[in-house]
């Protein structure tokens, strides 16, 4: 792997503290590429989840770094911090976290609202084009109580995509969903890592899922046990 | 789609607990109605109160008194001992102010300052079998109208007619009611000193102020002077001034000059205006009470959406929004209440207003006559009102907007999950 890593750990620990600390992740070494498409894996506990928030910047290491584009990011203060979530991290969660009283539109929307790079229309532009990749289309006016589980799901990878993320990371996106539409959702992060260079992590724990990545890490106990490429 | 994205946040929450946030508003609005109807009608009195005061009595009257008994000579001999002087029988002097003439000239040589002599003392009026007494006042009818607006207040004839008709007389509307006596009527009255004169009606007067008007008489001050067997004195120096509220300095300093008592306007009425002060105070703690009221109301529905949509937060909190955003989002929801709630309150004291003011009703007596709430239409109250909800509305949103900003997104998606 030639290119620079757009995301990096070096020696992530995560403790929970209290009377009795609970380990979450330790000393987990991860460079992720441009491009790559990595599924982390393993069984309920293993610190799955938790690895995730901390890549993803929504959680504070205990010990270690995360390094976005080469630079320290998990250090720096909580503002800063919500500033790269918005211009270059995406996240998916397992329930799809719409917010119910926007339209699908506006829940795309968001991001790029919030962000305010965009004019109004192109924003708009924007969100329309992300629907449509994602066959959603003709849903935009819609509220999100009236699509399926799976319809929901690709709003949130739209609304994930809006600010063009350099990383999206999904914590079990496709643990409420059946067979086809899970297999959909991978197909999408498949061709969003080939197509777009965005570098996209999931947490599942669907092996057959997971054997669609290029590269799967798999914990146990909060470290890294082993880690293999298609 | 135009509104900005926290205001359009915060819009949509309130939107979403319709009910809860209608009755916050509600009572932000009674709150703030409240406050603009109880402070037109209590200001609203009391500028009545003191206008109709001040445009009838004098604004400082010199009066023929002193505060202190007279300083007996041995007391001044020996201003360091210890002297006691008892059984002092009063002088049975010819009272009134001395020089009273010149302190009238000096007093009127200040700017803005009137003042005009007279002389004031009791009198019985008797017209066919109906007695009164009243306090009959000597004036100078070209020096008088310079203090006073009684000529608006003249139901009948006029002070100047005195000048010609020296046998006048001019009355209060109740007092010439009670004894029966109309224009030009000849009634007989009787002085403390024991003078009798023959007296005839040439004005009667109604000031709304029922001790002027059940209980007084003006004629020539000469008139008087002789009716009282007191010639060339007077005992009252009355001063009417352009600027009211320099009364009490102008009266100390008076008092300090001339040593006769000067009483201000202010300090003759100082019973009714500490009254004025309690009123107030009662008010402001009263809608105090109603706004702290209403604040639980906002601190209640903004803490109920704070924790239904936690997980929204969470959401948010992972799309990048920091923390200050998110506190935002919350104050603003307090502040669209208390907005809202100001607005409905200024429709609310506005319809009040409008309401009292188309009352009318009937008071006989009391001491001022009135048939109506008189209002004090200010600006100053809405201005107040819309602060004072606002400032309430943001401060209860306070708190549990600092919460939903603290919010440990993880924990969240964690439990969620």
């Amino acid at each position: 792997m030639s290119a620079a890593p757009v995301i990096e750990a070096r020696g992530l620990g995560r403790v929970l503290p209290g009377p009795m600390p609970v380990t979450l992740v330790r000393g987990i070494d991860l460079a992720i590429a441009p491009g790559e498409f990595i599924a982390i894996t393993g069984p309920s506990g293993s610190g799955k989840s938790s690895l995730l928030y901390l890549l993803g910047l929504l959680d504070r290491p205990s010990e270690g770094s995360v390094l976005l584009d080469g630079r320290d990011a998990a250090g720096l203060p909580e503002n800063d911090r919500a500033r790269l979530r918005l211009t270059r991290l995406g996240f998916v969660f397992q329930f799809h976290f719409l917010l119910p009283e926007f339209t699908v539109l506006g829940n795309v929307l968001i991001p790029m609202r919030k962000l305010a790079a965009l004019s109004d229309a192109d924003m708009h532009r924007r969100a329309e084009e992300l629907l449509e990749r994602l066959g959603l289309g003709d849903q935009a006016r819609k509220r999100p109580d009236q699509l399926s589980g799976g319809q929901r799901q690709r709003v949130a990878i739209a609304r994930a995509l809006a600010n063009a993320p350099r990383v999206i990371l999904a914590d079990e996106p496709t643990g409420n969903l059946d067979t086809h539409n899970a297999r959909t959702v991978f197909d999408i992060f498949a061709g969003l890592a080939r197509d777009t260079g965005t570098a996209v992590v999931t947490v599942t724990h669907d092996e057959h899922l997971a054997a669609q990545a290029g590269r799967r890490i798999h914990l146990v106990d909060g470290r890294i046990d082993r880690e293999d490429r298609a | 789609m135009a509104l900005p994205l926290a205001v359009d946040v915060a819009v949509t929450h309130l939107r979403g607990r319709k009910r809860q946030t209608l009755v916050s508003v509600l009572g932000v609005a009674l709150g703030v109605g409240f406050f603009i109807a109880m402070t037109a009608m209590m200001q609203g009195f009391q500028g009545f109160f003191i206008s109709t005061v001040v445009d009838v009595a004098p604004h400082i009257t010199i009066s023929d008194e002193f505060r202190e008994p007279e300083r007996q000579p041995a007391v001044t001999a020996f201003p360091d001992g210890a002297v006691r002087v008892e059984g002092v029988k009063p002088r049975d002097q010819v009272r009134g102010i001395k020089g009273g003439p010149g302190i009238v000239e000096a007093i009127r040589r200040l700017p803005g300052v009137e003042a005009a002599p007279s002389l004031s003392g009791q009198v019985f009026l008797r017209y066919g079998a109906a007695e009164r007494n009243a306090t009959l006042s000597g004036i100078e009818p070209s020096q008088e109208l310079r203090i006073t607006r009684l000529e608006k207040d003249m139901l009948a004839g006029s002070l100047r007619d005195l000048q010609t008709r020296p046998d006048g007389v001019v009355l209060g509307a109740g007092l010439a009611k009670r004894l029966g006596a109309g224009m030009s009527d000849r009634l007989t009255a009787i002085s403390p000193a024991g003078v009798i004169r023959r007296v005839t009606v040439v004005g009667i007067y109604r000031t709304g102020v029922s001790s002027f008007d059940d209980g007084q008489a003006i004629m020539l001050l000469k008139e008087v002077q002789i009716l009282q067997d007191r010639p060339n004195v007077i005992n009252r120096i009355r001063i009417r001034m352009d600027d009211i509220d320099a009364a009490g300095d102008l009266a100390a300093r008076l008092e300090a000059r001339y040593a006769y008592k000067a009483e201000s306007w202010q300090e003759a009425n100082q019973g009714v205006f500490s009254v004025f002060r309690i009123q107030s105070a009662v008010m402001y703690s009263t809608v105090g009470a109603i706004m702290v009221v209403a604040a639980f109301g906002i601190f209640n529905i903004i803490s109920t959406v704070v924790y239904e949509k936690s997980r929204d937060i969470a959401i948010m909190k992972s799309l990048g929004f920091a923390e200050g955003d998110i506190h935002r989002i919350f104050i603003l929801e307090g502040l669209l209440v208390g907005v809202i709630g100001a607005l409905l309150g200024w429709v609310i004291g506005y319809a009040l207003v409008s309401l009292l003011g188309s009352l009318r009703f009937n008071f006989g007596g009391g001491t001022i006559q009135n048939d109506r709430f008189h209002l004090a239409y200010s600006f100053v109250h809405y201005a107040v009102g819309g602060a004072f909800s606002v400032t309430a509305a943001t401060l209860a949103a306070y708190i549990p907007a600092r919460r939903a900003a603290r919010l440990n997104p993880v924990e969240i998606v964690r439990g969620a999950a």
